[in-house]
């Protein structure tokens, strides 16, 4: 069999994806994101996003398979996120995916958006190594897994306890009065501050365990601009921006690096939207040099949610053989990461 | 060939048309597993009438008023169902649907109004003129039963569950696809644009400010 050609698509948030890959090769990778929508509520909004997704879908779906330059027809199988994610959005992706499952007579297969974040990797640096270590970081996700194989063996090893990542990066944006969504402001912000302006706190950073926890650290940051608009002095965005990112970056770094060692991996993915941040980026690469880790990073658009990671990871499952799911599978908002296939 | 759905209200209701009779229909009431059980109830009804999705000409669907989630899962399954097969996809009035199964039921000989249950204590709602063909006079809405004061004959879940603000209470309680579908065919109901009807804006508030964490 040559390699499968594989259609995804991803609901699982603000972000309608459609992905078309043939085997560990992309072909198109169309988002819709309804986040302006989401904006001047300072999050995203779940009725809106589910608004968004129904009138998005097909039209995605039809740019990704022009830019793909295939027919519905030539597909051999579709994937779909079944969750986790918020459930009244990845519903939409799921009775579209079934739809069209149906309809044209194609395997489907209901996917781990987690695992999903780990698969797409083979697009940007081919075939994972087993086993590799994969943090991933977003705002709706912080999440240490242990990937012994992308299609079967996926463990958590460690979790945000509280806020994730990327929510903790939108919450302290407003504080300091940056756009929503925060990361990209944060981190355009922080390129003039000083890292080292103050030491906010590094919330369970020598517990011992691979858990994360970002909610003292939001407070840490709001508490100090507070008292200084109390004390009527201007805040020094640029300096606070730095020393927050510097935080979360040290943190999630010494973690994840901390697990290879515990573990003898020698690989370390990142994937998520905050994946995107330049200093997370430049810290891990600089650790994991320090440790003898190898570092794998892929290109922003496919660390943010997409349908192509949806596709890649149903294109592994074809090629493991593994059998499509059950056409009454439900979405699973709280679906487990040991789950890959529904 | 006519496949017609409907998912607005706690029923799950397909059927298939070969353009003189009902091939196949189905109805289950499970108002949190439309997402589960809409696909498979399709399968099923392909099976039963011996046709393959292909066979399909032409797709109508109920665009709500209703719950939004159980409401987008037909209609994102219309749409894309449509779209694989390279099909025209109608929508009809979900109430509209539902006044098809009383005009065939119950025929009133007098005006009537059809409501279903919209959560929080409100109903959506239409008013309808008797005859064969759906004539709606009033409607789509939604309100609290209570602020409707009608006392004509009322029909459909959302009379049936606040019985106490209507006077004369009768079922069917949801829509029915194979009766939607012979309507459809005989060109007894309103077609429009597969869009959702939701009526509402959706639950959300902008922050207001921010919240102070010190205390004062
Ligand atoms: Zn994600």
């Amino acid at each position: 069999m040559t390699e499968p050609l594989v259609l995804g698509i991803e609901t699982s948030c603000d972000e309608t994806g459609v992905g078309i890959v043939r085997g560990s090769t992309l072909l198109a990778n169309e988002i819709a994101s309804s986040v302006d929508l989401h904006a001047r509520f300072g999050g995203v909004v779940p009725e809106v996003a589910s608004r968004a997704h129904l009138e998005a879908l097909v039209p995605t779906l039809h740019r990704a398979l022009e830019k793909a330059e295939v027919k519905l027809a030539d597909l051999d199988a579709i994937a779909v996120t079944a969750g986790p994610g918020l459930a009244g959005t990845l519903l939409v992706g799921v009775a579209a995916a079934k739809s069209y499952a149906l309809a044209l007579g194609k395997p489907l297969y209901g996917v781990n958006h987690m695992a999903a974040h780990a698969a797409v990797d083979i697009l940007e640096h081919g075939p994972l190594p087993q086993p590799c270590m994969a943090l991933l970081v977003s705002g709706g996700h912080s999440s240490l897994l242990l990937v012994e194989d992308v299609t079967s063996e996926v463990r958590s090893l460690g979790s945000t306890v509280d806020d994730a990542a990327g929510e903790a990066f939108d919450k302290v944006a407003r504080v300091l009065g940056l756009p929503f969504p925060g990361g990209p402001h944060i981190d355009r912000a922080a390129k003039d501050g000083d890292p080292n302006f103050v030491p906010f706190p590094r919330g369970k950073a020598d517990d011992g365990t691979f858990d994360f926890s970002f909610a003292g650290l939001k407070t840490a940051v709001a508490r100090w601009v507070e008292a200084r608009e109390r004390a009527g002095e201007p805040v020094p965005v640029a300096d606070v921006a730095a020393a927050f990112q510097e935080a979360v970056a040290d943190v999630l770094t010494k973690k994840a690096v901390a697990a290879c060692k515990a573990h003898g991996v020698d690989d370390l993915l990142i994937g998520g939207g905050v994946a995107a941040n330049s200093r997370l980026r430049a810290l891990a690469a600089e650790r994991c040099e320090a440790e003898g880790i190898r570092l794998r990073v892929p290109r922003p658009g496919l660390c943010t949610d997409n349908g192509a990671m949806v596709a890649a990871l149903g294109a592994c499952l074809v090629e493991a053989g593994r059998t499509p799911s059950e056409p009454e599978f439900p979405a699973d908002s709280s679906l487990p990461i040991t789950e890959v296939l529904v | 060939m006519l496949l017609a759905l409907d998912t607005s209200t706690p029923a799950i209701t397909a059927a298939l048309h070969d353009g003189t009779e009902v091939r196949a229909a189905s109805t289950t009431v499970d108002a949190m597993r439309h997402g589960e059980l809409l696909g498979p109830t399709l399968a099923k009804l392909f099976e039963q009438a011996g046709i393959k999705p292909p066979d399909l000409t032409r797709v109508v669907v109920g665009v709500g008023p209703g719950p939004f989630t159980g409401l987008r899962v037909g209609l994102v399954t219309a749409h894309a169902l449509a779209d694989a097969l390279g099909l025209p996809v109608d929508g009809v009035c979900s109430l509209d649907a539902l006044a098809v199964r009383v005009l065939a039921e119950r025929a009133p000989d007098e005006p009537f109004l059809v409501a279903t249950d919209a959560r929080r204590k409100e109903v959506y709602w239409a008013r309808y003129a008797p005859g064969q063909n759906v004539e709606r006079l009033d409607g789509p809405h939604v309100d609290k039963p209570a602020d409707i004061g009608w006392n004509g004959p009322a029909f459909g879940s959302g009379v049936l569950a606040y019985s106490e603000s209507f006077s004369r209470v009768d079922s069917p309680d949801y829509p029915d696809a194979g009766q939607l579908a012979e309507a459809v065919v005989r060109g007894r109901i309103a077609v429009v644009p597969a869009q959702p009807l939701y009526l509402r804006r959706p639950d959300a508030t902008p922050p207001t400010g921010r919240k102070p964490v010190l205390q004062r």
